[in-house]
């Protein structure tokens, strides 16, 4: 039992970090919310003062928004379902007792390391480049004609690039649950004359519906904010624009604070949509 | 039916020999034990019947027809696992019905065989609980259930009751024997504990390092244990055993007595020592005996109403007539 001095004391002691993180966190969104009501142009006269809602029926009324929020939405499901469906694939298949088993799963674990920049960049220099890239020459190869990945398959290429960056993630995590299940309820299924498919879809997967929760919910969170990705690659064009690049685009290509600032909070908004929903589908697994 | 037979068996793993050949027949309808200090190679065993480790050599027949390279679920076997294995996210209900699910029997067979055995078990309440809502003796249960329905040839036990408290081990013990004199299968029980053993066992079979040493009934083992090993292992508390001058006087290199076919006196008898701890268990004492000159403590079971202390000299009095004797090699002498 924590007495009254001690409690008080452990107060005193949580408050400069306390402090910290929320000046960290409120300062920035307080900005944000009150810049989104200014008509702001840093390089076109400065603080033009206020301006209402302007600025949010101005960012939703762009030809462009909605075209963004599908991307973003597109892109993040798809790279869930791939990293996920792999995932299990890839875990059940590392669990499996093999030679060289340590240094395997390192390698598997290595593209985590590589930050974003950096892998965007080999993908479309060595893989995707339409003449001199690996696929190219693969194309060619089997004789067809090489596509140019990022111009008309740009999407596509993002969530290939992205999902290869997450599969480690997922592989580990899910390679623990796939660890922990008791080998005894593997030998009892097998007693009770379960197939290889049966144990899979009566017992693994169940085990796994709570790592797979985890994986869903913490890549949902980065996933919504990928921005180096199309930074390197496309660059924003052919369709490829998510919701946070567009927000980007506002404030520092068109040099429109508060246009980009109202985006801003769109962006806060749908990421509490997807995270409510995802609670409420999610929470009810981590219960159990 | 329900004969089993093990010609030659071995295993292997790596460079260790767990279990060098081995020829046992247990036969249909017997409760046999396997009882052996830990990594004596019971479970081993136990789980090369159920076909979850493979043979290094020899064969394993069910029924007259070899089951070598069966594979488990086609064996007609069912296991009860120490941790029990019950599926956490099924139901009890589907827990008991997975293997007849798997089976692809008739839903209202099933039906009928899950009343009967929830029924029997005492879980007709608990079937659409989860095995997490469950304590551990209902856990035990479920997973007797879902080996029941089954309609084995054999039941196979992996320690059942070693997750178990004592209070619910005993009473969990007696639903074991009492559902074997009912449905009269042939049962295979893995356990290490001698008093599990002994109160279960039609046969029980000895196991040290793989090696079986003996095989019998539990009175034949606790009259004539047929070594050291067996006689120390099967009763409680442990048999005395004694070497030297003593031994020999009986023609003996070792002989043996056990605790409770000692007397005690505190005026004269054949053996002086001092009284060391006296455990009292109310019915009984167990007096644990030092300075003997004999062994460095001998112990002795006697009446409960006994008043001793420690420091007291006390005397012994074997029953001649119930003195075990070893030779050099510590096989049994006649």
């Amino acid at each position: 039992m924590a007495t009254q001095h001690s409690r008080s004391a452990a107060r005193i002691m949580m408050a400069p970090a306390v402090v910290l993180l929320l000046g960290w966190m409120l300062v920035p969104l307080i900005m944000t919310l009150m810049f989104s009501f200014k008509r702001y142009l840093p390089l076109r006269g400065g603080d033009l003062g206020w301006t209402g809602f302007d600025n949010y029926i101005r960012f939703v009324s762009s030809s462009a928004f909605w075209p963004a929020v599908s991307t973003t939405l597109i892109i993040v499901g798809a790279v869930l379902i791939i990293t996920i469906v792999l995932g299990v694939l890839l875990a059940l298949l590392l669990d499996q007792p093999m030679w060289g088993q340590g240094v395997v799963r390192i390698l598997v674990i290595a593209p985590f390391f590589v930050m974003p920049t950096v892998s965007s960049l080999v993908w479309k220099n060595m893989f995707m480049d339409p003449t001199n890239g690996l696929f190219a020459h693969l194309w060619r190869f089997f004789g067809a004609d090489p596509v140019a990945w990022l111009s008309e398959a740009s999407v596509p290429s993002i969530i290939m690039i992205v999902s290869w960056q997450w599969l480690p993630f997922a592989t580990l995590i899910l390679l623990t649950a796939v660890q922990s299940l008791d080998s005894e309820q593997l030998e009892a299924a097998e007693m009770d004359g379960a197939p290889a498919l049966s144990k899979f879809g009566y017992l693994i997967l169940p085990h796994l519906s709570r790592a797979i929760t985890i994986v869903v919910l913490i890549q949902t969170i980065f996933l919504l904010s990928i921005f180096a990705e199309i930074f390197v690659t496309t660059g924003g064009a052919f369709g490829s624009r998510t919701l946070t690049y567009l927000i980007f685009q506002r404030v520092l290509e068109s040099q429109n604070v508060g246009l980009g600032s109202a985006g801003g909070v769109y962006a806060i908004i749908l990421a509490n949509i997807v995270a409510i929903f995802l609670m409420r589908i999610v929470g009810k697994n981590l219960d159990a | 039916m329900g004969q089993i037979q093990l010609n030659q068996v071995t295993k292997t793993f790596g460079n260790v020999n767990v279990i060098p050949p081995l020829d046992l027949t247990i036969h249909d309808g017997e409760f046999t034990v396997f009882v052996g200090p830990s990594g004596c190679g019971k479970s081993t065993l136990l789980r090369m019947i159920a076909g979850l480790e493979d043979l290094t050599t020899g064969s394993i027949s069910i029924d007259g027809v070899d089951a070598t390279d069966t594979p488990p679920a086609k064996r007609g076997l069912a296991m009860v696992f120490q941790s029990y294995a019950l599926y956490p996210h099924m139901s009890v209900r589907k827990n008991i019905a997975f293997p007849m699910r798997m089976a692809k029997m008739p839903e209202d067979e099933q039906n009928r065989r899950i009343e009967a055995a929830a029924k029997a078990l005492n879980l007709t309440d608990y079937l659409d609980r989860r095995p997490g809502q469950l304590s551990g003796g209902q856990r035990q249960r479920v997973a007797i259930g879902r080996a029941i329905v089954r309609e084995p040839s054999a039941f196979l036990f992996d320690e059942p009751l070693s997750n178990l408290d004592a209070a619910l081990r005993v009473g969990m013990r007696l639903e074991i024997t009492e559902m074997h004199e009912r449905l009269k299968t042939t049962m295979i029980y893995v356990t290490h504990d001698q008093v599990e053993a002994m109160t279960m066992a039609d046969k029980i079979v000895v196991l040290r390092a793989g090696i079986i040493e003996q095989v019998g009934s539990p009175l034949e083992l606790y009259h004539s244990p047929q070594n050291e090993f067996v006689a120390s292992f099967i009763g409680s508390p442990k048999m005395n055993l004694i070497k030297g001058e003593e031994a020999a006087k009986h023609g003996a290199a070792t002989i043996g007595i056990r605790p409770e076919h000692t007397g005690v006196s505190m005026t004269e008898g054949m053996w002086k020592g001092r009284v060391g701890v006296s455990e009292h268990l109310g019915s009984d004492t167990f007096i644990h005996v030092h300075d003997t000159g004999l062994a460095d403590m001998i112990t002795v079971r006697i009446n409960g109403d006994v008043q001793v202390k420690h420091g007291d000299t006390i005397y012994l009095n074997p029953e001649l007539d119930k003195l075990h004797k070893f030779g050099a090699d510590g096989k049994r002498i006649d």
